[in-house]
């Protein structure tokens, strides 16, 4: 991976370092991409073992693996990690980074230093909210770090404010990236690339930068609030002095509703390109998909205090939010719908992408089902901060975006190294995932419904949690299973993989026109585009899109 | 090369009606606005609710607002000026009406030094004296940190306008320049109308 063939000749007579340093000086959106995908991946490891270590605590009552502390700071840092320097950076900077520059015809992104300087960005933050564990603990105020046990009086010490600070940085990495996605599909689109011909993948990432521009800077501004709190005895959040800590919460979020589909909309890009090319059919209803996107991302401004149902919000406050979050079951449900019609009658090809985006269309409908269910205020108050909840937003995160983001890795991995990644092992990885995901998350659900609650580090024995724990802990070292293969079969089949040819999947958007990998300047000549699968129009001049749409 | 690339027809280079500097300036300017939202929310949430201390209608007057109004109003306008000059090629124009509107910058913010001073000094606000303090040196400060890097973008601009190629492209970046500028003085209209007239 770190040499190119492009490049081959040259790096021979190169020592290492001058290697590493040609990747750390690098405004090439590809070697970007893969560096957000390396230091993602990096992560994604060490938040998997944090979650091990929980899993492990809690496989049976009153186990003494971690005490209560270290249990504070383990699920404060997965729930950090997997979002703020995993998923996003994943979805936004690694997927978005390597795909949209060569799914619309361009060289590079709009600003390619700035580029450069979100990654940087993003990683110093990651490194710097992990510096707490030998600066005197990790935070343990939880991923969303409710006001007012994060203020000093209550959280001495400075963990909390590596938290605050290492989000701040990556948090600008975040927004500069989002603003370079936007402003490059805007402006560097290949010629005769109209909007309403880019590919699902990149409407959908146009629309996820932009919840990025809106969303993120409340959650900055709360996070500078906060910090001046601890910092400079300010009382944004000090209910003392007349402020108020369920600020926090509406403006934590304000940002962290939208967050969710900043997350997922990317897994629903994946989703529309890998669906209509396994079943060798155009998408049903491009249009639809990109509306409906359009609509989720107006909603998801305007159903943030569904997460404070608890609070003790006026009823009618309470009916609004309830409202708008069933409306988002709505353009959700239109796009499961233009999926499951695009599978329907087409010539199926069950490669591991494939299985991979089956295997979201079938969690991620359950997911937003028990999402409907927490809609509901009443049935809310019941199982907040229940692990009901934690079942819920796993089996979203983990069995839509996981599994959404594994099918893409595997579909885009032979662009991106030019070696087809094993499917002997991503079967296993895939069935293992599946299996692991269904015995993780399932029984939690019902840990949940029999009142265990969320973030505790222990139990007593006896209230009939005891069963369901156990398997949630069979389930996740199945899991970790399944992801060690991941890892061999990348680092296997990126020494021994089969050659993968410019366009193995036989498939129709541009990153497939180029070469395996794709050179420096991506595209020798500038592709000419006139429909939305220009590379159906370049493999069958004689019968090309264009003509019928 | 692929054959599927060799086979694509050349074409012109792209042309495209929206430009790479203006699309991302909007797009950073919708994050600022999202931004200054937040401690304006935050702000008109606690104005009255300070349990102790100076309030605004105790501490904050008009007249230095209103000059500070004045300064930042009249650089917006000196700044259009400014940037006009450049379009039509005339560098001495742009020096010459970018000044102007530097130094009305600088003359905004030696007025809120001196408004800050009064405050800190004669009445005992600061930021951990009270919920004014905090939001009001929060939103004023931010805002003030915006000026200032306004400020300081334009002196990099007066000093390297001359040798920028081509002089389209000088022009292209005072024009970005001053959609940030007239963003920071929208910014203090607002601030104004909610510190000063609502809030007082």
């Amino acid at each position: 991976m770190t040499t190119l063939p492009i490049e081959a000749g040259l790096q021979q007579e190169r020592d290492i370092t001058s290697v590493l340093h040609g990747w750390v000086t690098t405004v090439d959106h590809k070697r970007i991409g893969i560096l957000y995908m390396l230091a993602t991946l990096l992560f994604f490891g060490v938040g998997g073992i944090e979650a091990l270590v929980m899993r492990w605590q809690l496989a049976k009552p009153q186990a003494g693996v971690v005490g209560p502390d270290a249990f504070n700071q383990l699920f404060t840092m997965h729930g950090t990690t997997m979002i703020f320097f995993v998923v996003m950076p994943m979805v936004l900077g690694a997927f978005g980074n390597y795909l949209i520059p060569l799914m619309i015809g361009a060289r590079d992104m709009a600003f390619p230093r700035l580029n450069a300087m979100s990654f940087w960005l993003f990683l110093f933050g990651g490194l710097l909210t992990y510096f707490s564990f030998i600066a005197g603990g990790a935070p343990s105020i939880g991923w969303f770090a409710y006001a007012p046990l994060t203020e000093y009086a209550f959280s001495r010490g400075t963990s909390t404010d590596y938290w605050i600070l290492g989000l701040l940085v990556a948090g600008i990495g975040t927004v500069a990236g989002a603003i370079n996605l936007v402003t490059t599909i805007l402006t560097m689109r290949a010629p005769g690339m109209k909007l309403s011909m880019v590919p699902l993948f990149v409407w959908i990432m146009l629309i996820d930068a932009f919840l990025v521009v809106f969303a993120l800077p409340p959650l900055t501004a709360a996070q500078i609030m906060l910090l001046l709190d601890r910092m400079l005895g300010a009382h944004f959040f000090d209910t003392n002095a007349g402020g108020s800590a369920l600020l926090w919460q509406h403006l934590f979020w304000f940002f962290g509703h939208p967050e969710v589909y900043i997350m997922v909309l990317p897994a629903f890009g994946i989703i529309s390109e890998l669906v209509p090319v396994f079943s060798r059919k155009v998408i049903f209803g491009y249009e639809s998909v990109a509306l409906a996107t359009l609509a989720i991302g107006f909603i998801s401004f305007g159903v943030w205090a569904h997460h404070m149902f608890a609070v003790g919000m006026s009823s009618t406050l309470d009916s609004i939010f309830a409202g708008v979050s069933l409306l988002i079951a709505v353009p959700t449900g239109i796009k499961i719908f233009n999926w499951v019609a695009t599978l329907y009658g087409g010539r199926i090809r069950l490669a591991t992408p494939m299985l991979f985006a089956l295997g979201f269309l079938a969690m991620f409908v359950i997911g937003g089902l028990t999402g409907i269910m927490l809609a509901c205020v009443p049935f809310d108050w019941q199982v907040t901060d229940s692990y009901f909840v934690v079942g819920h937003f796993h089996w979203v995160a983990f069995g839509g975006i996981v599994l959404a983001v594994m099918g893409g890795v595997y579909y885009w991995f032979p662009k991106a190294t030019g070696r087809m990644l094993s499917e002997r092992m991503g079967r296993w990885h895939f069935w293992l995932l599946f299996i692991g995901f269904l015995l993780t998350f399932g029984p939690m659900h019902a840990a949940g419904l029999l009142g265990m609650p969320r973030r505790v580090y222990t139990y007593l024995p006896g209230r009939g949690w005891e069963i369901w724990n156990l398997l949630s802990t069979i389930g996740a070292f199945v899991l970790g299973v399944g992801f060690a293969i991941f890892f061999v079969n990348l680092f296997v089949s990126l020494a021994r993989g089969a050659p993968a040819g410019d366009d193995p999947w036989d498939a129709w958007t541009l990153e497939w026109a180029t070469t395996s990998p794709p050179p420096a300047y991506n595209f020798e000549k500038i592709p000419v585009v006139r429909s939305r699968r220009p590379l159906w129009d370049l493999k069958h001049p004689d019968d090309p899109d264009w003509k019928h749409e | 090369m692929s054959r599927a690339a060799d086979m694509t027809p050349e074409l012109a280079p792209p042309t495209h009606a929206l430009d790479r500097g203006k699309v991302g300036v909007i797009c950073f300017l919708c994050t600022e606005a999202a931004f200054f939202s937040t401690l304006i929310v935050a702000y008109i949430k606690y104005i009255g609710q300070s349990t102790e201390g100076p309030t605004p209608a105790t501490s904050l007057g008009l007249p230095l607002a209103i000059a500070n109004s004045f300064f930042l109003l009249t650089s917006s306008a000196t700044m259009a000026a400014a940037e006009h000059g450049l379009k039509r090629g005339s560098i001495a124009a742009f020096h010459r009406w970018l000044t102007v509107t530097i130094l009305l910058g600088i003359a905004f913010l030696i007025t809120t030094g001196a408004e800050w001073k009064h405050l800190i000094v004669n009445d005992g606000l600061t930021i951990g004296r009270n919920l004014f303090g905090t939001t009001y040196f929060t939103l004023l400060g931010f805002h003030a940190a915006h000026v200032t890097l306004g400020l300081t973008a334009m002196l990099i601009l007066f000093a390297t306008a001359r040798r920028i190629q081509p002089s389209v492209r000088a022009a292209g970046l005072a024009n970005l320049l001053a959609w940030y500028w007239h963003f920071v003085d929208g910014v203090w209209v607002v601030i104004f109308a909610v510190v000063y007239v609502l809030g007082r």
